[in-house]
Order: structure tokens, then sequence, then C-alpha cells
């Protein structure tokens, strides 16, 4: 019972700091974006890492759902609506949802590694000591470059996943390519594009305030690094899951 | 207040979870002079530095830099102090994904709007100082221990700044680098006219660079004074202490259970003492 007060104010506490680190992060922001290269070169960092890693990805969740839709809809005789089922699951939950995931494991754990490194090394304390303040020129422009890249890489992932759809429905299974078109065009509706990209924006911003969070306040030795690592993919995709229920049940809600 | 003093320390302490590392310690750093501070591994000399420069808090006393109360000033009052200092990790903590000259040129670029020819005079100047012209093009993790340091101290050295603290900075080089760095210390105190912190253990080279002394063991200052009076100094700690030897006040072993029945392993040593 003591035990479960503690873990329950320690919770408390931690959310707590987590909140004002979220906050400093966002009041720091204009200052940081003012030196748009400290940005531009964590979008790179971020993007460039995981952008080879979601296109592959991106093509095969595609592909798979373009079989699955089309043995699923042929029962009914609906194939010519393939177009559409792709778009859809891919836009609203497959494409927000696995990139924020993928992001977590390539891009995540990276950032959380290498905050964490350099709070072991020293490096974050040389800073303050060269009075430059670590969460300006390390944690802010990591944080912005991963809340920038999640919404960029879903959008790939979504584009590629429908390409991946069609190779399977529309050349390989002899749906109509005309319908498989007109279909997803006539079907997605404005509502279902931003609650894609809300998510998007939302797990961006998620993923990267606890990769960034995670690594800046490891336990300045290996494992410590290591732990952080690991307890951001965790922490990240447990939230991530939570925040989809909740985003949808919303979109559903007010729709 | 005392003019002449960069650093005073009033009855500091500080403890590390329960284990008290300092209990009321005083201490006065003079301006414009080469102060070291020595201590056996683990009293707390990094911990110092780190207090005196506000990265950590102590639990009671009061810490004096250039006239300032560390505890009434806010992050941007302690940033403008810092700018003051330039610090030697131990560690040299370089960063890593940044060339040797960038490391040099950082804190200039991230303070002063300044030419790139300027930049590149600037550090060119304090590599060849540490005589690491040559290596500006190489990363940290190319570099061997005593070569980071040297880095780290060009870097420490690049904005001009009034005080410099050196956390051991002899450690770790050849004769040959020794020589030119101790040197270095003296003239850059000297020729800038700044207050430089030195801690070492290295009793010999510390000895030919600092005017005053102040020898720190089990929380307080053991003994002070310029080298000789050290040298000379009565007290058994000292004595022991500068002459190196493992037997007399100072423990040479950080506290720990008994030595014969932690061998024997009958488990009551590897309780927490
Ligand atoms: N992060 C920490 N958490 C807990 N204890 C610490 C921490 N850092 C240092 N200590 C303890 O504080 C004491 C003083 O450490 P400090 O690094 O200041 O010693 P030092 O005098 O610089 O030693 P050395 O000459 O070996 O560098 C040590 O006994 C160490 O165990
Ligand atoms: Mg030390």
């Amino acid at each position: 019972m003591r035990d479960l007060w503690e873990a329950f104010t320690g919770f408390l506490r931690t959310f707590g700091a987590l909140q004002l680190f979220l906050l400093r992060l966002i009041v720091e922001s204009p200052r940081v974006l003012m030196r748009p290269r400290l940005v531009t070169q964590q979008i790179f960092n971020a993007g460039a890492l995981s952008l080879v890693l979601i296109m592959v990805c991106g093509f095969f969740v595609g592909a798979v759902i373009g079989l699955q839709g089309h043995s699923n809809l042929a029962r009914f005789g609906s194939e010519d609506i393939l177009g559409l089922f792709s778009a859809l699951s891919l836009m609203k939950e497959l494409g927000p949802v696995i990139t924020a995931l993928l992001f977590a494991g390539r891009a995540g754990t990276a950032l959380a590694s290498e905050i964490g490194l350099m709070r072991t090394t020293d490096q974050l304390s040389a800073m303050e000591m060269m009075a430059i303040d670590p969460v300006i020129r390390v944690a802010t422009p990591r944080f912005l470059g991963g809340a920038i890249s999640m919404p960029l890489l879903t959008a790939i992932f979504t584009s590629v996943g429908i390409l991946g759809s069609w190779v399977v429905g529309v050349p390989l299974l002899g749906v109509d390519a005309g319908a498989f078109w007109s279909q997803m065009q006539a079907g997605v509706g404005t509502a279902d594009v931003w609650e894609g990209i809300l998510k998007s924006i939302v797990f961006g911003l998620a993923a990267s305030l606890i990769a960034v969070w995670e690594g800046y306040n490891a336990i300045p030795t290996a494992e410590g690094v290591g732990r952080a690592t690991t307890r951001t993919v965790v922490i990240t995709a447990v939230v991530i899951l939570v925040f989809d229920f909740m985003i949808t049940a919303m979109a559903i809600s007010l729709g | 207040m005392n003019a002449d003093h960069i650093v005073e320390i009033e009855d500091l302490h500080y403890a590390r979870g329960t284990r008290p590392i300092f209990s009321g310690l005083n201490l006065n750093i003079r301006r414009g002079e080469v102060t070291a501070i020595m201590g056996p591994s683990g009293t707390g000399k990094t911990t110092l530095l780190r207090l005196i420069t506000g990265q950590l808090v102590p639990d009671r006393g009061r810490i004096r830099v250039d006239g300032e109360w560390l505890a009434g000033l806010r992050r941007d009052g302690l940033y403008a102090l810092r700018r003051k200092i330039g610090m030697l990790f131990q560690n040299g903590a370089l960063l890593t994904d940044l060339s040797v000259y960038e490391n040099v040129a950082f804190p200039l670029r991230e303070h002063y709007e300044l030419p790139e020819r300027l930049i590149r005079h600037i550090v060119l100047t304090k590599l060849h100082a540490v005589g690491l012209r040559g290596a500006a093009e190489m990363l940290p993790t190319e570099l061997s221990g005593g070569m980071a340091r040297r880095v780290a101290l060009a870097r420490a050295m690049a904005t001009d700044p009034r005080i410099l603290i050196y956390d051991e900075p002899f450690v770790g080089l050849d004769p040959i680098s020794m020589g030119v760095i101790v040197r270095l210390v003296r003239r850059m105190n000297d020729a800038l006219g700044i207050s430089s912190i030195v801690v070492s253990h290295d009793v010999q080279e510390i000895n030919t660079v600092a005017d005053s002394s102040y020898l720190i063991s089990e929380g307080k200052v053991a003994a002070s004074g310029s080298p000789d009076e050290l040298s000379n100094a009565p007290s058994e700690l000292v004595r022991q202490f500068m002459h190196g030897m493992a037997d007399g006040p100072v423990p040479f072993h950080f506290p720990a259970p008994d030595y014969t029945s932690q061998l024997i392993g009958n488990g009551e040593g590897d309780d927490d003492a």
C-alpha cells in the first residue's frame, strides 16, 4: 500500500516534470527556429534515418492491405472499392500509427541514446559551463526536428502504402484501375484527411518529447543510456496506441 | 566582501545522499593568482568546482564568485557569470559530433557574431598554443586522452574568460606536453591578468605553478598556504599527502567494511556500511 502510494506520487512528480520540460521546449522553440539550420539538420537526421525504412514498410503494409482487402471485399463482390478501403485504413490508422512506431524504433532510440551519451560524457555540463543552455542547443532542435519530420514521414508512408495496395490490387489481382482511383477520390473526405494529419502531428510531438526526455534524464552510465533507449520505444508505443484510440473516438463522436 | 577575492566560500555543506562531502568548508581564492586545490581522490574536488560554477547547489553555506552570491542568481544571471569562466573538465567533455576545430569554435559561434576569418584566427591560435593545430580536422573520437584534454583546454580559453578552472589538467600528459601546459597555465594567468583554479593530485607540478594551495580532506580545508609553506608544514596529514605516503591520517581506502571478514565472506560485510 505504501509502495503503491509512493509509486503513484513518484509518477505524478515525473509527469509534472515532463510537463515543465515540454513547456520549456515550447517556450524556447521560437528562439531556436530563428536559427533554422539547427532544426533542418535535425529534420534531416530524423528523416534520413527513417526514410528508407518508412518507404519499405509502407509498401508492404499497403500491399498486404491490398491482398486482405481484395480477398475480403471479393466475398461481397465489391473489389471496386479496394482503393477507397486502402486509402482510408492507411490514412486514418495504419499510416500515422505504424510510422510513429517505426519512428520511435529508429529515430527515437537514436535521439535518446545520443542525448543520453552527451549527458554521460559531460557534454551537456560542458555546454552549461560555456553558458550555452543544452535545453536550447540540444533538446529543442531535436524535439522540433522530430515533431516536424513525423507528419512528412507519415505522408510518405501513406502514399507509398497506397501505391503498394495498387500494385497488388490492380496489375496482380485485376481490380479495375479506373474504379480503384475514382472510388478513392469520391470516398475520402476532408475530415478523413484531417484526422490522419492530426494524428501524425500529435504522435510526432509525443514520440519526440519522450525520446528527448528519456535521453536528457538518462542515468549517466552505459546501462542508464541503454535503459533510456528501451524505455523510449516502450513508452512511445503505449502512448501512441492510447492517443490513437482517444483521437479516433473523438473524431467519430464529432463526425 | 573582499575585492581581492574572486571566489569566496563560507561554511559550505554538501552531501551526496547521506554521505557528507563537505562539512563546513571555508575557502577564498585570490584574484590574479593561480590557486591549487589538492586532495586525495574522491574528496570532492570536482564536486567543489561544480558548486563554484553553480552546477550543483550547496545544502548550506554560501558561495560568491566575482562579487555575486550564487544563491541569489537566476538562470540568466548564472549564465552571464559563466561566460566569464572557462572550465576544463576532468574528462575533456568535447562535443563528439564536432571536429576539433568546431569544438574550439563552438563557444565563439554560440555567443558572438564574428566573421569567419576572425573565428579561424582565434581557433588556430588557441590550438597552436596547446600544440594541436595539426589536429584541427580530426574528430574527438580519433584523439588520445591527453590530446582530448589539450583540445578541451583550447576550448576553455577560446572566449578569453576572466577565470580559468582546470580539473586535473596534467593527467595523461607526457613530460613534454606537461611542461608546455604547466607554463601555459602560468603564462595565461599572468599575461591576461586572469585568475586560475587548478585541481590536481600532482604535487610536484602544482608546486611549480601555484601561488597558493589548499589541501582538502574529509570535507574541510586541511591546510593552506604557498607551496613552500605546505611542503614544510608540521601537520602529519599534509606531510603524508605532499610526500605520498600510504599510511597516515588520510585513509587510502574509501570507507569499507572490515577487510578480513569480507574476504572470509560471512556475508556481514556485504551489507551497506
Ligand atoms: N553523481 C554522483 N552521485 C553520487 N555520488 C557521487 C556522484 N559524483 C561524485 N560522487 C561522490 O562524491 C565524492 C566526491 O567526488 P568527486 O568527483 O568530487 O571527487 P574528486 O575529488 O574530484 O576525485 P578525483 O580526484 O578522483 O577526481 C566521491 O566520493 C564520489 O563517490
Ligand atoms: Mg575529480
